[in-house]
């Protein structure tokens, strides 16, 4: 018997509820079927926590006096870039962004020690930031220069708003080449010597409802260690990409925009990192609570890491150069064992997406709804599905006729 | 004088065909202990080794090996796991050449055992969140 939302908010508030792990779910479906599962297990939690370079935070910075007006001037924070082409004292700084004065990859391969990943982790562990800035200067924001500290408690607004997080399923990156490569996928060792790869697997939120029946655009999640929204379908969202008999994508498809209040958030789950020779970038806490509404979702909320397959690209030929050739494909049960095959050749494989921190979040997100402090919400609207024929395309081939006027 | 130094070579493709490690015996005299070696045809490589002579020896088989195309890094103390900063990811796994760095099953946390380590230090630029650190 099919059970509604409200219900399972019911139970949530009179402490009843019955919520398991996407991980203890395996175990329970397989042991009782799906159709009891459903009856018995009201909601499953998943997590994930892997690095998302779609990341930023907006902000409020509040009105110096006399004001400023930072749209078409220049923002900085602790060194870093931020976008200021928005109101006055409106911001966003971005995972990726860098300090004007990084080398970057001037000397091969750059560190990126410090991006703009790491002024969000700063923020949010109660750091203050120094805020640089450079104005033009009008009548009503006469104000051309301005330094000062700022924190999170002290500005009006900040909120963390990723374009794109929670990829449903991703590429393991493999290097053919001969020589060391450095990609947002870590360092990867010359011909097939290392596999690297990136998802929580059978933990990971939009795996355990691949045809996005409960997550949608509304949905509360747990972001960053405090509470957000999906607020759309994440950049690059490809809902109909293939997917094996159990409707679970077999390379990366849904992603997820998300918004939350860092206020908050916490710095355990929102951590700066540096990929040598790539960038910076902000190692992201998401977890997403599935209702288990009936049997179909039961069974979904099983998926094990046996069950999903990841395409195994080579990121010195393949990916930089957008060529869509996949060498194979390889379950995560097999990736999670240390040791995958490719072309022959026993090759060890390591995650960048920490199994154990998705684990903590998915046990985290767990507590709260059975505490009775977080309850579920339906989506306003679903996200687009596989029937929607959605895959992201490339950049058309159309550069411009003559380069000096792009007119 | 006799000097003693542990050094980490790393090798380009280039000279990966050379027999570097004899010259180094024959032409200046130093006495190798090689503590670990990742060196094949045609890929970049990595040794860890222990070089004895005389000071002037030593110099002048540095020199060589530079001239040759060669990093030569000394060897540091200790490298150090700050477990305040580590997420349990993997990145470090994978450039580790002796499995010092390795993943506890089925938990995946991450592992480092001290005694295997070689300091070379190749897990420190590669860790995403500093958290490995080398201690002079």
């Amino acid at each position: 018997m099919a059970k509604t939302l409200e219900e399972i908010n019911n139970k949530i508030r009179t402490g009843q509820v019955v919520v398991v792990t996407a991980e203890e779910m395996v175990d329970i479906v397989a042991e009782k079927g799906p159709k009891e599962a459903s009856r018995t297990i009201d909601v499953v939690t998943t997590g994930t926590f892997g690095p998302m370079c779609s990341s930023g935070a907006m902000m409020n910075v509040g009105h110096p006096s006399p004001r400023i007006k930072l749209g078409g001037g220049q923002v900085r924070l602790n060194r870093v870039r931020a976008y200021d082409g928005l109101a006055a004292v409106d911001l966003y700084v971005g995972a990726t962004a860098l300090p004007d004065e990084d080398p970057r990859n001037s000397v091969f391969p750059g560190e990126f020690r410090y991006g703009g990943g790491h002024v969000i982790e700063d923020l949010v562990a109660g750091r203050r930031v120094l805020l640089e800035a450079a104005a033009y200067g009008t009548d009503c924001y006469p104000r051309r220069e301005l330094a000062a500290w700022i924190t999170l408690d002290e500005i009006n607004e900040a909120y963390l708003f990723n374009p794109r997080n929670g990829y449903q399923n991703y590429n393991v990156a493999v290097n053919r080449s001969s020589r060391t490569i450095y990609t947002y996928m870590g360092t990867l060792q010359p011909q097939l010597a290392s596999a690297n790869y990136c998802s929580a697997g059978q933990l990971s939120p939009l795996l355990n409802d691949p045809h996005y029946r409960t997550i949608g655009l509304g949905s509360r999640i747990f972001l960053g260690g405090g509470v957000g929204y999906v607020v759309w379908q994440g950049t690059q969202h490809s809902p109909a990409a293939p997917r094996n008999e159990k409707g679970v994508p077999m390379a990366g498809a849904g992603t997820l925009a998300v918004l939350g209040d860092m206020k908050h958030m916490a710095a355990a789950w929102l951590r700066g990192a540096s990929f040598r020779g790539y960038g910076a970038t902000l190692i992201v806490g998401l977890g997403i609570p599935i209702p288990v509404l009936d049997e179909d979702i039961a069974a979904h909320t099983a998926v094990s890491d046996a069950d999903i397959v990841a395409p195994v690209v080579d990121y010195s030929g393949a990916y930089p150069q957008r060529q869509p050739d996949v060498i194979s494909r390889v379950t995560y049960a097999d990736l999670k064992s240390g040791e995958i095959q490719v072309e022959g050749k026993t090759v060890p494989a390591t995650p960048l997406s920490s199994y154990p921190r998705a684990k903590d979040i998915a046990e985290t997100l767990k507590g709260w709804i059975a505490q009775g402090e977080f309850e579920l919400t339906a989506p306003v609207q679903a996200i687009p599905g596989a029937d929607s024929g959605m895959m992201m395309g490339p950049m058309p081939d159309n550069p411009p006729q003559t380069p000096e006027s792009p007119q | 004088m006799q000097v003693s130094h542990r050094i980490v070579l790393h090798f380009p493709r280039a000279v990966t065909g050379e027999p570097i490690i004899y010259r180094l015996a024959k032409d200046y005299g130093l006495m190798f202990n090689i503590l670990k070696a990742s060196v094949s045809p045609q890929e970049e490589g990595l040794m860890v080794l222990e070089l004895s002579g005389r000071d002037t020896d030593f110099q002048h088989g540095a020199a060589y090996l530079k001239e040759r195309g060669i990093r030569l890094q000394p060897l540091v103390q200790d490298i150090r796991k700050n477990d305040d900063r580590c997420v349990d990811c993997g990145a470090c796994v994978g450039v580790c050449p002796t499995e010092a760095l390795t993943l506890e099953r089925p938990t995946m946390r991450l592992l480092f055992d001290p005694d295997k380590c070689v300091v070379c230090g190749e897990c420190v630029p590669c860790c995403p969140v500093n958290a490995m650190e080398l201690q002079f």
